[in-house]
């Protein structure tokens, strides 16, 4: 227990020091999630994807000339309840099989305030896709910087719950992603 | 003592007597039925309800008690005193059942990290946080206080029909709509 941060310190800024040569950022799983809610009937349902990549370049004093991809593994959506951790990965939801990637990529990065920023791009989900503008919170660290922000996707955009579940007085249309990034290898702003 | 002579509850102690019979019938039989299915969205909306319901008779029953404390019920019809003391113990293990089980239902909803939201529109307050564990451990509880209502509902509807019709005095007026 004591240990493993211990090590994930090491093997953050060794991360850091290879990222920075590339001029590239590090997402540091451990201290990473995306998650993401929707509304049955009301009643808030919170689930989460346990695996994800990105490559993320970003210079903070040239934010428009860096670039953020993501890729995000389907089956790994969990809500924590056995049965609908059994049920999201079905064709009528995420449709893992045939899709088993979620994918984002940024067409631009704009700077709208200190540590904030706006990207704009091309989120990808059981093959449609869709441009998205998604507000970032940079929270720069020592090692690591944190970045942060939510923004709403329409789930039948996507073909998120098909069929008898297309019905969005049971299931909202909408769906807030929720993300906390943490980067190593981000220079002082 | 002649039926027309037995003493009347009052008459919001009436209306919510019957209003509550039917929701717990409701509820109880929707509880039965929904906990058999598969994920449909049937299944969802029947989970929904019963929830709600639930919420329904925790509130009206509190309305019900508080009445009960201002209107006390009208004198029952002779019958033994065993007969007597019956029936105040079955309607007071019912009162309390009234209460425990939506309150257990509610705190498994909590516990399994589906908070309530009465009528899909007002979120309730989740006094017991999620956690898998307990929401398991709760579930049983809530099952068994739901089959003791409903056998009380059995020997309270069984204990009338007998007083009424066997006995015939005129029990059920004291709950039936005026003239």
């Amino acid at each position: 227990m004591i240990k493993f941060p211990a090590f994930l310190l090491a093997l953050t800024a060794l991360a850091a020091l290879a990222a920075n040569s590339a001029g590239a950022q590090t997402l540091v799983p451990a201290g990473s999630e995306i998650a993401f809610t929707t509304r049955q009937m009301g009643v808030p349902v919170e689930g989460r994807f346990g695996t994800f990549t990105a490559r993320i370049t970003l210079d903070p004093k040239k934010p428009e000339a860096g670039s953020v991809a993501f890729t995000i593994d389907t089956a790994s959506a969990r809500f924590g309840t056995a049965e609908l951790d059994g049920e999201v990965g079905k064709p009528t939801w995420l449709a893992v099989a045939r899709f088993p990637q979620a994918t984002f990529q940024s067409r631009a990065i704009k700077a709208v305030g200190p540590g904030r920023y706006e990207v704009t791009g091309q989120l990808g989900i059981k093959g449609g896709t869709r441009e998205v503008v998604v507000p970032v919170q940079l929270a720069p660290g020592g090692a690591q910087s944190v970045a942060s922000g939510s923004f709403t996707i329409r789930r039948l955009d996507f073909k998120v719950g098909e069929g008898e579940w297309a019905d969005t007085a049971l299931l909202a249309n909408d769906v807030v992603v929720r993300f906390k990034l943490a980067l190593a290898g981000l220079g002082a702003p | 003592m002649t039926p027309t002579d037995v003493a009347r509850y009052s008459l919001p102690a009436i209306v919510l007597h019957w209003l509550l019979a039917l929701l717990i019938l409701g509820t109880l039989g929707v509880g039965l039925y929904m906990t058999g299915l598969s994920l449909t969205p049937t299944r969802l909306k029947l989970y929904n309800w019963h929830k709600w319901a639930g919420m329904t008779i925790l509130a009206l029953s509190a309305l019900r008690l508080l009445w009960r404390l201002v209107r006390r019920p009208p004198p029952a019809p002779p019958m033994p005193a065993w007969q007597r003391r019956a029936a105040a113990a079955s309607h007071g293990l019912m009162y309390l059942l009234f209460f425990a089980v939506p309150l257990a239902g509610w705190a498994y909803s909590s516990a399994a990290g589906f908070p309530v939201v009465w009528f899909g529109v007002l979120p309730l307050p989740d006094w017991v946080s999620p956690d898998r564990a307990l929401a398991e451990a709760i579930k049983p509880l809530h099952r068994a206080l739901a089959y003791a209502l409903a056998g009380l509902v059995v020997l309270h509807v069984a204990a009338a029909l007998k007083h009424h019709f066997v006995d015939r005095d005129g029990l059920l007026r004291r709950m039936g709509p005026g003239r």
